[in-house]
Parts: C-alpha cells; sequence; structure tokens
C-alpha cells in the first residue's frame, strides 16, 4: 500500500534547514562576489575576490598543508589502523583472547573521545619548549640536541601536528575495520589456513578485500576532516609560526574576525567548500563503480 | 604472566594450541602492542600525573616524576578561577537539549522521508548529504550576523538553534535509510487500527526504532559536547562559555603554570572519559552504523 500525505512531518526540519543553513550558505556565497567589512555597504566587485585568491601565495601554501594533513589524518591512520585492526581482530583474539582485542581497542580510541581544546592543552603542554615533557624525556636519555621549540619553529610546527593528528585519529579506523571484520565468515580465514595460506597472504587477499566498503567509508570521512580542520589549528598553533600550519578554514576564520575582509573570507570558504563537495562525488563514484565490480 | 597461566589448561587440551603457545612470535606481537598502547596513552598519563603534583614537587622533580603526594590545589584553584562548575552546566545543557532536539527532528524528517516516501525525497536525501559534508566555514558569518540581527548573539539558544540543524542533517540521513526498511506490517496494522499518522509515529515507529536513536542521541550529545569553532565565535562572555571554549581560549595565559595547565587538561579529559565509559557499548555500535547499509 502506497502511503500518501506525510509531507506535513517535513515542515519544521524544512523551515529550520531553509534558516540555518540554505540562508547561511546562499548569503556567503554572494558574499565572495562583493568588498564588505562586515558593518557599512556591501559593493558588488565581481570576481576580484577569486582573482585575487589564486595570486595569494598564502592560500595555495594553506592548501598545500591540507596535502600534508590529509597524509596524517586520513592515509596513515587508514592504512596503519587496517593493518593493526587486523592483527587485533585475527590474532591477538585468537592466539590471545577477544578482551585483550578490545583492550586494546579501546586505549587506542582515547584520544577520539577527548575534545579538541583539551587536546591543545595536552599536547601543547608536551612539546612546550621550556617545561614540556617531550623535551625533558630526550634531556634524560641523552638525546637533548634533538630539544626543540616543536610547535614555535617553522620547520618543525607543521610535523609535530600532523604526528599529533595521528594520535588523535588512529582510534576511528581501527574501530571501524574491527566491526567490518565481525561480517567476515571465519570459514574463510579456515579455508585459507587449509591452503597454507600464511598470514601476510590472507590479510591481502581476505580482509582488505572484504572490508572494502569500511574502507571508503573510514577514508571519505578522514579526508573531509582534514579539509575542514580547525580546532586542532586554533588550540596548537593559532597558523603559526609565520604562517607554516596555516590552513584554509582558519584563513578563513582570520578573515572574518580579524581581518573584517569578509567578502575575502567568503571566497575562501567558498573554495573550500567546492573541492570538499567535489571530492565526495569522486568518491561516491569510486565507491559505487568498486562495488559494482565485486 | 597471569593470562598465560589461568589459560594454560584450556590450551595443553589440544596439541596445536600447545604449539602456537610455545611460539616466541606471539609475545614479541604481544609486546610490540603494548608499547604502542602506552605511546598512545602516555600523553593523557602525563597530564594526569601533573595535574595532582605540587608545583615545587614539579619542579623539583620535573614532568615524569610521580607525586610523592597528591595535591588537588591546582585543580581547585583552576576550576574556581574559570568558574569550571558553571561551564560544565553550560555544555551540559546545550548538549542535552541539541540531542533531545535533534533527534525529534530527525524522527520527523525520517518519517516523512522513509516511510511516507514523500515526492523528491532523493533530492531531499542529497541536501540532508551536502549539508553534512558543509565546512562550518561557510555558514559561520552569515549565521553570525543573523543571530545579532535577531538578538541571539552570545547565547546559548543560537548554539542549540544551530547544532540541532546541524545534527539533524546526519541524523535524517541515518534514520531514513533505517525507516526504509521499516517492516510495513507493522504500519498497515496500525493503519487498520485506525490510529493517525501521528499516533503510528508515537506509538509504533518511534519505540521500534528506540537502539537507533539511543545511538544518535549519544552522538548528538557527545558531537555538541565537544564542539569547538562556532562556540569560538558565538559565546564570547565568560558566562556563556562551554567547557572546550573555556579551555581552549585559556592556551598560552601567561598566568599558567605547568602543573595548573595539567589539570585544566585532566578536568577536561574527564568529563570526555566520563561519557566514553557511559555510552561505550551505544557507541561502538553506532560508529559503525554508518558503515552497515
Amino acid at each position: 500500500m502506497r502511503r500518501k500525505g506525510y509531507w506535513p512531518f517535513l515542515i519544521p526540519g524544512v523551515l529550520a534547514s531553509v534558516l540555518v543553513i540554505v540562508v547561511p550558505l546562499v548569503m556567503t556565497v554572494y558574499t565572495s562576489f562583493t568588498k564588505w567589512n562586515g558593518v557599512g555597504e556591501q559593493r558588488w566587485i565581481g570576481f576580484d575576490n577569486y582573482t585575487r585568491l589564486f595570486d595569494d601565495s598564502l592560500f595555495w601554501s594553506s592548501f598545500g598543508n591540507i596535502v600534508l594533513l590529509i597524509l596524517a589524518m586520513a592515509v596513515v591512520p587508514t592504512l596503519l589502523g587496517l593493518f593493526l585492526a587486523a592483527v587485533l581482530f585475527d590474532y591477538v583474539a585468537k592466539k590471545f583472547s577477544s578482551r585483550w582485542a578490545s583492550l586494546f581497542r579501546s586505549g587506542f580510541y582515547l584520544p577520539q573521545v577527548i575534545p579538541v581544546a583539551v587536546t591543545g592543552i595536552v599536547w601543547g603542554w608536551i612539546l612546550h619548549p621550556e617545561y614540556g615533557a617531550l623535551n625533558r624525556i630526550l634531556d634524560t636519555i641523552g638525546l637533548g640536541s634533538l630539544a626543540h621549540n616543536w610547535l614555535g619553529e617553522p620547520g618543525s610546527a607543521l610535523y609535530s601536528v600532523m604526528g599529533i593528528m595521528i594520535w588523535v585519529q588512529l582510534g576511528y579506523p581501527i574501530v571501524m575495520f574491527m566491526a567490518g571484520l565481525q561480517r567476515v565468515d571465519p570459514e574463510l580465514y579456515e579455508a585459507a589456513d587449509l591452503d597454507g595460506a600464511t598470514w601476510w597472504q590472507r590479510f591481502r587477499k581476505i580482509t582488505v578485500y572484504l572490508i572494502r566498503p569500511e574502507f571508503y567509508v573510514v577514508l571519505v570521512t578522514t579526508t573531509i576532516a582534514a579539509l575542514k580542520i580547525f580546532g586542532p589549528i586554533f588550540v596548537l598553533t593559532g597558523g603559526g609560526p609565520s604562517n607554516a600550519t596555516l590552513v584554509p578554514s582558519y584563513f578563513a576564520y582570520k578573515n572574518f574576525f580579524e581581518k573584517a575582509q569578509v567578502g575575502y573570507g567568503s571566497a575562501i570558504s567558498t573554495v573550500l567548500t567546492v573541492l570538499i563537495i567535489a571530492l565526495s562525488i569522486v568518491f561516491l563514484r569510486l565507491q559505487n563503480r568498486a562495488e559494482r565490480k565485486a | 604472566m597471569t593470562l598465560t597461566a589461568n589459560r594454560a589448561p584450556a590450551e595443553q587440551r589440544t596439541p596445536a594450541k600447545a604449539e602456537k603457545r610455545a611460539n616466541p612470535l606471539r609475545f614479541v606481537i604481544l609486546a610490540a602492542l603494548l608499547a604502542l598502547l602506552l605511546i598512545v596513552i602516555a600523553p593523557l598519563l602525563i597530564i594526569a600525573i601533573n595535574a595532582v603534583k605540587s608545583p615545587a614537587d614539579y619542579a623539583s622533580g620535573g614532568p615524569l616524576s610521580l607525586p610523592p603526594r597528591l595535591y588537588w590545589d591546582g585543580i581547585v584553584d583552576f576550576w574556581n578561577r574559570v568558574d569550571f562548575g558553571m561551564k560544565l552546566w553550560n555544555s551540559f545543557i546545550t548538549s542535552f537539549t541539541v540531542a533531545v532536539l535533534g533527534v525529534l527532528l530527525s524522527i520527523l524528517n525520517a518519517y516523512a522521508l522513509g516511510i511516507g516516501k514523500v515526492k523528491g525525497r532523493v533530492w531531499f536525501l542529497v541536501f540532508f548529504l551536502v549539508a553534512n559534508l558543509l565546512p562550518q566555514e561557510v555558514l559561520v558569518y552569515p549565521l553570525y550576523f543573523l543571530s545579532k540581527e535577531a538578538g541571539l548573539y552570545d547565547s546559548l539558544i543560537s548554539i542549540v538553534i544551530i547544532f540541532t540543524v546541524i545534527q539533524a542533517a546526519f541524523g535524517t540521513y541515518l534514520l531514513t535509510s533505517v525507516y526504509q526498511e521499516f517492516p510495513t506490517e507493522l504500519l498497515d496494522a496500525a493503519d487498520v487500527d485506525g490510529a493517525g499518522k501521528l499516533r503510528t509515529l508515537w506509538s509504533v515507529v518511534v519505540p521500534v526504532s528506540r537502539p537507533t536513536l539511543g545511538v544518535l542521541f549519544t552522538f548528538f550529545f557527545i558531537w555538541t559536547w565537544n564542539e569547538f569553532f562556532l562556540p569560538l565565535v558565538f559565546l564570547v562572555s565568560n558566562d556563556n562559555q562551554t567547557v572546550p571554549v573555556a579551555l581552549g581560549v585559556l592556551q598560552g595565559d601567561r598566568l599558567m603554570d605547568a602543573t595548573m595547565t595539567s589539570a585544566s587538561g585532566l578536568i577536561g579529559i574527564l568529563p570526555a572519559m566520563l561519557f566514553f565509559l557511559i555510552f561505550q557499548r551505544t557507541l561502538t555500535r553506532g560508529i559503525t552504523a554508518g558503515a552497515i547499509k
């Protein structure tokens, strides 16, 4: 039986979404074609903000930094997480006990539940040049010469942030992949064992193959999270030193609320939005194609 | 070691397992995993031991020594200085309200799209999916501007409204896919009983989908609790700040010494850990909810 007349239930959701999402989105896109300081008159300037953007070396370096952050937030955690999930699920749970496996899983997941501001405090403190624990540890084990201002020097700031983001992200793929592995028929593994397959062969041919859906989901969500990154940058480095860790969202924030260049900030966030949506479409296509092949 | 001792009797039953037990590789792998786990939780442990260390003990023993005695003044001082009880309450009431309203809004949307299958539902779903992807930067300035016009700037109400809609975009997407599979027999039975659409929603659909709604509630609560960017922009006065904003803006404050900084870190971690423990079961189920089709 075809059900009819349900549209009134959509009214609150549609009204609220128009107010909070559609109208602001349209306003930002419009503003990106104007010059505006946020209070005075808004002046239409066509594509000027965009041409300025493409000549702005800060804009390009902020995207260069994002590429490295995608490496740290999406690629490395996904690959490392895939390997760790397979070891935990297929080795630790079987040769020790599943309690050990879930203990490890919870431990690795812990950094994910901590608010980003607290991550900033924890790592800002550990990497602090004067009283930070990392420099003290290096001193204690006789590597004092390596000690330096991790987040405060342009040469090391971005790499430090990358290391921290691997720490933050690692738990998410592990949890996702371990859940995905539960779908795998244990007989497949037993059959592979009987055929004399090594652990590594099983990992490559069975594990990786069967959890491709989770693999795509994790890669897409973490890549988008990397493109949107704001909080960790704000609390760890403020985009510095000398813009070494600047990212698009923080660049937009600075233009909105520090420089009162609202039109320019809107252009930056519009470009970022287009990029995220385009990337999501590409990922969805790839995923669909992979599923059709399977 | 106790673990192997406990397991030994069970494993001796089959020779194959006993052989595996003797394999030294097992313990190399376990040791490597434990070392990695230690690296992952070490930062939190270091924060915890320094949060309960007096500045004098810190000065003499450094960051890695265990505190000779527990010292709570750092935590108490920090708590009083930022009026942490107030921040906790702000965070709690915002997250709780968003979670309740967000789940309600998701239910209404998903009822119309998943069960009612209204015309153009694919486009609505595309809209909610895109809304999920949008970076908050592309919404922030107009929201800031409009909330000032409406007199809602620097108020928890603006944060509640915005996050209810943002979280419900995800909730609608997830819940619609659940409601599409909703058993038709239950709906038909409600029709036969003469229940209206609203009655069917409240007395059939909502009770049956309660596990999913619980997962959504948990997600919305924790996500809103951890939100940083929009609360940072909207909640400028001290009395309105949430926990993450209060801790975030204190970073780099000259008045904060090493032990007080770790005290602030510890009391920021504790609520998150508490939620993690309370919601752990729902969470591990829920994190995977998005992946399963």
